[in-house]
């Protein structure tokens, strides 16, 4: 790989870094979201849910314990939409044709817009993950560094997600619909805030639809991720997903379709 | 002297709508070319094409001798871009932003430090180097924006009606800057515009209507061939469009040519 190739990478990492901590309400939303969940939500419903012993856990667990996982990829979740409506906001102002007219090949470009995304999915997470640790959830230490790779996959997973909604909305204003048909399902029909055979007690469909809900395994990638516990089930539905929604994203915006030209004039004018 | 911009034969269509018509044009090194026409023309359908937003459907274009189909990236490494819209993060500094490009062209922190020193200093922008995009005027924009598309040396520098929105001072204090590059031999400049008042008399101008070029050469011998007394009334005969008044552009008598 060429000096181009990683100086291109590098400045789209300090980028993405950068916009992110100079919108303060941004870090702030970002870091409270899952907080009130694990403050708030988690303080009600421990006494109302009552968990058995499930993998990866050894023994019984307080409810806050066990959403920690799910609320950490909430934040992949919502950082994943959030850069598909900063890839929109960038299409409307015009910094993602700066983007693409950099001579080096789309793919990698979009890639490394994939990459600075995670990156800043993960930041976030291990902020959340340290301040969960200082309300003293009993999270493994060392897990915060098993559970990275995983935390990876999820973010270029869900952030390939974005993109894919991103070119599906025309305009700013219509990301709301991704709030209430794609974050919204996403996180409720999932593993993170109950397991699943709770869910199979009431439904069998509903069950069904969380567990090829891609998110799902990346909730229980994370959450076995921290205990050290190999997850190659929930792995490799997670690559999958992964590879189909980054390949949806590559075609999108691969050349050949030009920037989401369409029939009425030249794009982003 | 062959072409550093050779666009042959290219057609652009939207569905139904043809929007570029067999246009084919060259500009030399070190010229400055005026695309001009009306809004609606095709200008900006051509930019998207030369900056390889949209695919080429048909015709050839090179740039520095490098065919966009064969050589995308060797072509577009070649261009200094500024589109219609402004595309600069507004989050960020001026100098963050010029960073920022200076990675995507791949040049080294040391390298990118010598070069947005001395943009910033041509364009008188050193002031604000530290002020974020948000808080500079229209034109500081556009001039930043000028100073992005040069820092890594273009050999042809492409302009999307870069003065819409400003008032007239900033308007042709940035087209003076812009010829100003063009005759120090620093670029080649593509300027599109609808707008007859940026022409010089030396200016090579392609004059582009309903996607397809109606006329090209230099503004005074076009002035001559067609025998008109200034630009708007060229324009305006070419475009079938009715005079206005006002806007005269260049005259036969700035160009020095005949009377």
């Amino acid at each position: 790989m060429t000096n181009h190739w990683l100086r291109c990478m590098h400045g789209i990492l300090i980028r993405e870094t950068l916009r992110f901590f100079q919108q303060r309400e941004r870090f702030l939303a970002a870091l409270v979201r899952p907080l009130v969940w694990l403050i708030v939500f988690a303080a009600g419903f421990r006494t109302a849910l009552g968990l058995s012993i499930i993998d990866p856990y050894t023994t019984y667990i307080p409810y806050e314990v066990y959403i920690v996982p799910g609320l950490a990829a909430m934040v992949i979740l919502f950082n994943g939409m959030q850069s598909s409506l900063s890839l929109v906001y960038d299409r409307e102002m015009g910094s993602m044709r700066m983007l693409l007219t950099t001579p080096l090949p789309r793919w990698y470009l979009i890639f490394c817009r994939l990459l600075a995304g995670s990156f800043v999915s993960i930041l976030q997470v291990y902020a959340f993950l340290l301040i969960a640790l200082a309300f003293g959830i009993d999270l493994p230490a060392s897990g915060l560094i098993a559970v990275l790779p995983s935390l990876l996959l999820g973010g270029l997973m869900l952030g390939s997600l974005g993109l894919v909604l991103a070119a599906a909305i025309k305009q700013l204003e219509n990301f709301a619909g991704i709030m209430n048909f794609v974050i919204f399902p996403m996180f409720f029909l999932s593993s993170a805030l109950y397991p699943l055979w709770k869910m199979q007690e009431t439904s069998e469909t509903l069950y069904w639809i969380c567990q090829i809900n891609p998110f799902t395994h990346v909730v229980e990638l994370i959450r076995f991720s921290l205990y050290w516990q190999p997850a190659p089930a929930h792995l490799g539905w997670s690559l999958l997903a992964f590879v189909l929604f980054a390949g949806a994203a590559l075609w999108i915006y691969s050349p050949a379709r030009g920037l989401r030209g369409g029939s009425g004039g030249p794009p982003g004018r | 002297m062959s072409p550093i911009l050779s666009i042959t034969g290219v057609s652009h269509h939207y569905g139904a709508k043809q929007a570029l018509n067999d246009v084919s044009f060259d500009v030399e090194k070190g010229s400055f070319a005026l695309l001009l026409g009306p809004n609606g023309a095709g200008k900006s359908t051509l930019y998207t094409l030369l900056t390889q937003l949209l695919p080429l459907q048909a015709g050839r274009i090179a740039i520095a001798g490098h065919d966009i189909s064969a050589a995308p990236r060797a072509a577009l490494a070649g261009l200094g871009i500024v589109f219609q819209a402004q595309t600069l993060d507004l989050d960020l500094s001026v100098e963050q932003n010029l960073r920022y490009f200076a990675r995507l062209r791949g040049m080294s922190g040391k390298d990118a430090s010598r070069r947005i020193d001395a943009q910033l200093e041509r364009l008188s922008l050193n002031d604000r180097r530290g002020d974020r995009v948000r808080a500079l005027n229209g034109g500081h924009r556009r001039r930043l924006e000028i100073a992005r598309a040069l820092l890594h040396q273009p050999q042809v520098l492409l302009l999307d009606e870069p003065t819409v929105g400003l008032d007239i001072p900033t308007r042709q204090r940035i087209v003076d800057d812009v010829h100003d590059l063009a005759s120090d031999g620093q670029a080649t400049v593509l300027w599109a515009t609808h707008l007859i008042d940026e022409a010089r008399a030396g200016d090579r101008i392609v004059l582009l209507h309903q996607g397809a070029v109606r006329t090209q050469g230099e503004a005074r011998a076009l002035l001559d061939e067609h025998d008109c007394d200034d630009l708007a009334t060229l324009f305006n005969q070419l475009t079938e469009r009715k005079p206005q008044a006002p806007l005269k552009g260049l005259t036969r008598q700035d160009a020095g040519g005949t009377a």
